[in-house]
């Protein structure tokens, strides 16, 4: 396991080679397969926009057919919408998205660098058997978990808080992997011991010279996890029942199920296209904006 | 796993076991303490806390009782249980290979371009990435809607009436696309990444040697980025193995075709939180949690000498 995933991370971190020169005559094919494939992976996202233009009828029976415009435009009036329902309830759960996915990445990735630089450069006893351990955790379904973690949270009586989506999310076995992989080759153990020598400390050491250091990876962690809890569904699904504290992936799941159910008050297939297009406008930019950080990244990890 | 560890980077240099040195040590507990602490609430305890309860039965006449491996015996005899089992593993025979084709095929197309159509092109494909399964499994759900997908008007054209995409003959299928559109793209992101790493001076040997395109694709590309395809695939699997989210989802538009016992996890859930049968869904969860980690490992077994590991 650890050879695999280190060769990945080698690989990857060997200096990009140049722009070789590529020869290959089928281009033009070549390009004919990509457009395909972009229709096919856009499709979804095409029909969400053109659907969040519409109301419920307009998505039902619109002139103009699911997968263009019609005459009308009620995008302004859905969004009005996600406003009043139930009270605006859907901004609470976009916000609720944010805080767990932003504190449990950060913690998690946090915990991930200081357990990742530690199992790295340090040989305290039991090392190589807990890292054992935390390796062979990586296989086990996560999913796995979800029931028994209910029982423990609601035995400590944390269930319906925030805590219960946080904490669990705290743990993230794979990015401390990662730092550790990482850490041993970028950060050199004859750098860590002239600062010794020159009299800093082990937490200074690790502040001022190792962090620094890792800054790549830690980019790759934070937005692994961060991307993680944000996609999470199980977890929030069994252990929220208030809908104030929803996360808005299960909100929405909410919605598109008592629409389906079919109590004519509940019909709010509008609002379930607009809200899955809206809830995906963050994500979908910042990995616009950070193509520079998670293409480096990724590579670095190899898989996650 | 003693292996794996045997492969870490050796030390040269020994440091002399001063007392100064075997204090510094301990900061390495020091820093690994705060993830330790997560990893044994939340990961340690939720398994032993799990393996305890599966070990139990809670019936009404006599209260909650030590039965053993009782609870598994019931799984492992349990019709749907076992059918969802069966499901999943067909799914992952089906889902996978469809998956992975589609990756490597378009990190390999795209590897070999460096227009601006190709890197607009990688974004794109990569973009279900960023949005949450729950938002994809929806989209999809509309789109395969008899009601207001745009199936219908496409198969018109045709001449042709649209498939029934959440009928019972048809959701396997629909839901293997939902997953490959999902994930297709990170996987193709990571062999891309894993090809952009190869020496292209191996490239020029092949040319010179009068190897094609697609010879250079097959027999050089492939072979070299094999650990990254091994390890992408026991991913997909353990992930496969697991397949809660989008069934789940598209049950509430097709309850007909999934049913409570589609996969194991969604049985694990409806028993667990529909019947409170805690104990039962404990060990229906950690029966199928050995599955995957016993499936896991004899595929990495399996593949080891392919690769070239080990």
């Amino acid at each position: 396991m650890t050879t695999l995933l280190e060769r990945g991370a080698t690989a990857a971190t060997t200096p990009r080679r140049q722009a070789a020169k590529r020869t290959g005559g089928r281009r033009v094919g070549s390009h004919l397969f990509l457009i395909a494939l972009v229709l096919y992976f856009v499709l979804p996202l095409w029909f969400l926009i053109v659907g969040s233009t519409k109301d419920t009828a307009g998505l039902f029976s619109g002139a103009a057919g699911p997968l263009f415009f019609d005459d009308e435009f009620h995008l302004f009036d859905n969004i009005a919408q996600l406003f009043t329902q139930d009270g605006g309830i859907y901004w609470r759960w976009l916000g609720n998205s944010f805080l767990y996915a932003l504190s449990g990445g950060v913690g998690a990735t946090v915990l991930a660098v200081l357990a990742g630089y530690g199992f790295a450069k340090y040989r305290f006893r039991g090392r190589d058997a807990s890292f054992a351990l935390l390796l062979g955790s990586v296989m086990v379904p996560v999913t796995a978990l979800v029931i028994p973690t209910f029982v423990l949270l609601s035995n400590f009586g944390l269930l319906n808080t925030i805590w219960a989506v946080i904490l669990p999310s705290l743990l993230s076995p794979f990015g401390v992997y990662l730092m550790r992989v990482y850490a041993s080759e970028a950060v050199a153990d004859e750098i860590l011991d002239a600062a010794r020598v020159d009299g800093a400390g082990e937490l200074r050491t690790f502040f001022t010279v190792a962090l620094p250091l890792l800054k790549p990876a830690i980019v790759t962690v934070l937005l692994l996890s961060i991307v993680g809890t944000w996609n999470n569904y199980f977890l929030p699904l069994a252990v929220l029942s208030n809908t104030q504290l929803l996360p808005v992936t299960v909100g929405l799941g909410n919605w598109q199920a008592s629409s389906t159910a079919g109590a004519a008050g509940e019909q709010v297939w509008n609002l379930v296209v607009t809200g899955s297009l809206v809830s995906i406008v963050p994500l979908i930019l910042s990995f616009l904006f950070l193509q520079r950080y998670w293409q480096g990244g990724l590579s670095l990890g190899s898989l996650k | 796993m003693t292996q794996a560890l045997a492969a870490q980077p050796v030390r040269t240099k020994r440091r002399s076991a001063s007392a100064i040195d075997r204090r510094r040590q301990r900061w390495g507990w020091l820093f690994v303490a705060p993830f330790a602490v997560v990893f044994l609430t939340f990961l340690i305890a939720p398994l032993g806390y799990a393996f305890w309860l599966s070990l139990q039965t809670k019936t009404l006449a006599f209260g909650t009782q030590f039965t053993w491996f009782q609870n598994y015996a019931k799984a492992f005899s349990d019709p749907q249980f076992l059918e969802g089992v069966g499901r999943v593993l067909l799914f992952a025979v089906v889902l996978i290979p469809i998956q992975m084709l589609v990756s490597l095929a378009a990190a390999l197309v795209l590897d070999t371009l460096t227009t601006k159509l190709a890197r607009f092109s990688r974004l794109m494909i990569f973009v279900p990435y960023a949005i949450p399964v729950v938002i994809g499994a929806l989209m999809w759900g509309f789109l395969y809607s008899p009601r207001f997908g745009p199936a219908q008007s496409l198969f018109e054209v045709f001449g042709l009436d649209a498939p029934l995409f959440l009928d019972p003959s048809n959701v396997f299928g629909s839901l293997v696309n939902v997953v490959t559109w999902q994930w297709a793209g990170y996987y193709m992101i990571i062999i891309y990444a894993a090809l952009r790493g190869i020496d292209p001076e191996i490239y020029e040997a092949a040319r010179i040697d009068g190897a094609s395109g697609w010879q250079t694709a097959l027999r050089i590309k492939v072979p070299m980025i094999s650990s990254a395809l091994v390890l992408i695939l026991v991913f997909a699997l353990i992930g496969t193995m697991q397949f809660f989210t989008e069934p789940q989802i598209l049950r509430s538009i097709a309850a007909g075709s999934i049913d409570a016992a589609y996969t194991p996890n969604i049985y694990a859930y409806t028993l667990a939180f529909s019947y409170s049968q805690y104990n039962y869904a404990s060990a229906i969860s950690f029966a199928l949690g050995l599955v995957v980690f016993i499936a896991s490992y004899i595929f990495l077994f399996l593949t080891r000498k392919r690769s070239g590991l080990g």
